[in-house]
């Protein structure tokens, strides 16, 4: 990168091992703000990444899968399946007598494992104590920042099936 | 009577290259902030704050660039002055 560079008395390796003491500051830095440019440089591609991934963005199509049975669990209790892949893990939990919810087990601070809790109706990450609504997985107290992903199900005869998952 | 109380050229250097560098910390930090926040809402699922996102993003690389040339342009306007003495 030449032109960056105008013509100086020095060449640069003698200007980057400066020998007297008082041009080492300006020698640490210029590096030191080339490194931080450079920095910046990573912050922009990073976020023309985002942008690319964003315009050719392709919303998934999900599998229908049988998840469970009407009866299979009591009211308050939980089922633990896996949609739309295998390591996906996902928790079904029976709120009344006719109604179900799904959502992703996947936290969505740093990925650790929610679970119901029935004494305060809602789903608990243990790690950081985050709380997610029983009733659309919004974030209700700690450091997550976006709601749950939602699967959406459909009754089918006596049958639960997955057939969506929802990220809002 | 104050004397000349210009000061010398390489100090005068240091405090608009230590000027600028702050500069640059201060845009950086918003970039990282920038970049944090597109992801987080890229991942929430909402892809129209992408791309102010990144025009943002650009324009403070691009500042950060000139104020890098501007450094390297004090740079070396002290240390030739400071050769011919």
């Amino acid at each position: 990168m030449s032109w960056l560079r105008r013509s100086s008395s020095e060449p640069l390796w003698k200007e980057e091992f400066s020998v007297r003491t008082a041009d080492e500051r300006y020698v640490t830095r210029r590096q030191l703000t080339k490194f931080l440019v450079l920095t910046s440089l990573g912050m922009f591609v990073g976020n023309l990444w985002i942008l690319v991934r964003s315009l050719f963005y392709k919303a998934p199509t999900y599998p229908q899968q049988t998840i469970a049975r009407l009866g299979e669990i009591p009211v308050g209790g939980v089922k633990l399946f896996t949609y739309p892949t295998k390591d996906d893990h996902c928790i079904l939990v029976r709120t009344s007598e006719s109604e179900h919810v799904s959502y992703s087990q996947k936290c969505t601070h740093l990925s650790c494992a929610v679970y119901f809790s029935q004494e305060s109706n809602r789903l608990e990450c243990p790690c950081h104590k985050g709380f997610f609504s029983i009733t659309d997985g919004s974030v209700l107290q700690g450091p997550p920042s976006r709601p749950l992903p939602r699967i959406v199900l459909e009754r089918r005869g006596d049958e639960l099936v997955a057939v969506d998952v929802k990220v809002s | 009577m104050p004397e000349n109380l210009e000061l010398p050229p390489k100090t005068r250097g240091l405090t608009a290259i230590a000027g600028a560098m702050s500069l640059i910390a201060v845009l950086l930090i918003v970039q990282i902030w920038l970049l944090s926040a597109a992801l987080e809402a890229f991942l929430g699922g909402k892809r129209s704050s992408a791309l102010p996102a990144a025009i943002f993003s650009g324009l403070m690389f691009l500042v950060c660039f000139g104020l890098y040339l501007f450094v390297d342009r004090v740079d070396l306007d002290v240390r030739n002055s400071s050769s011919e003495r």
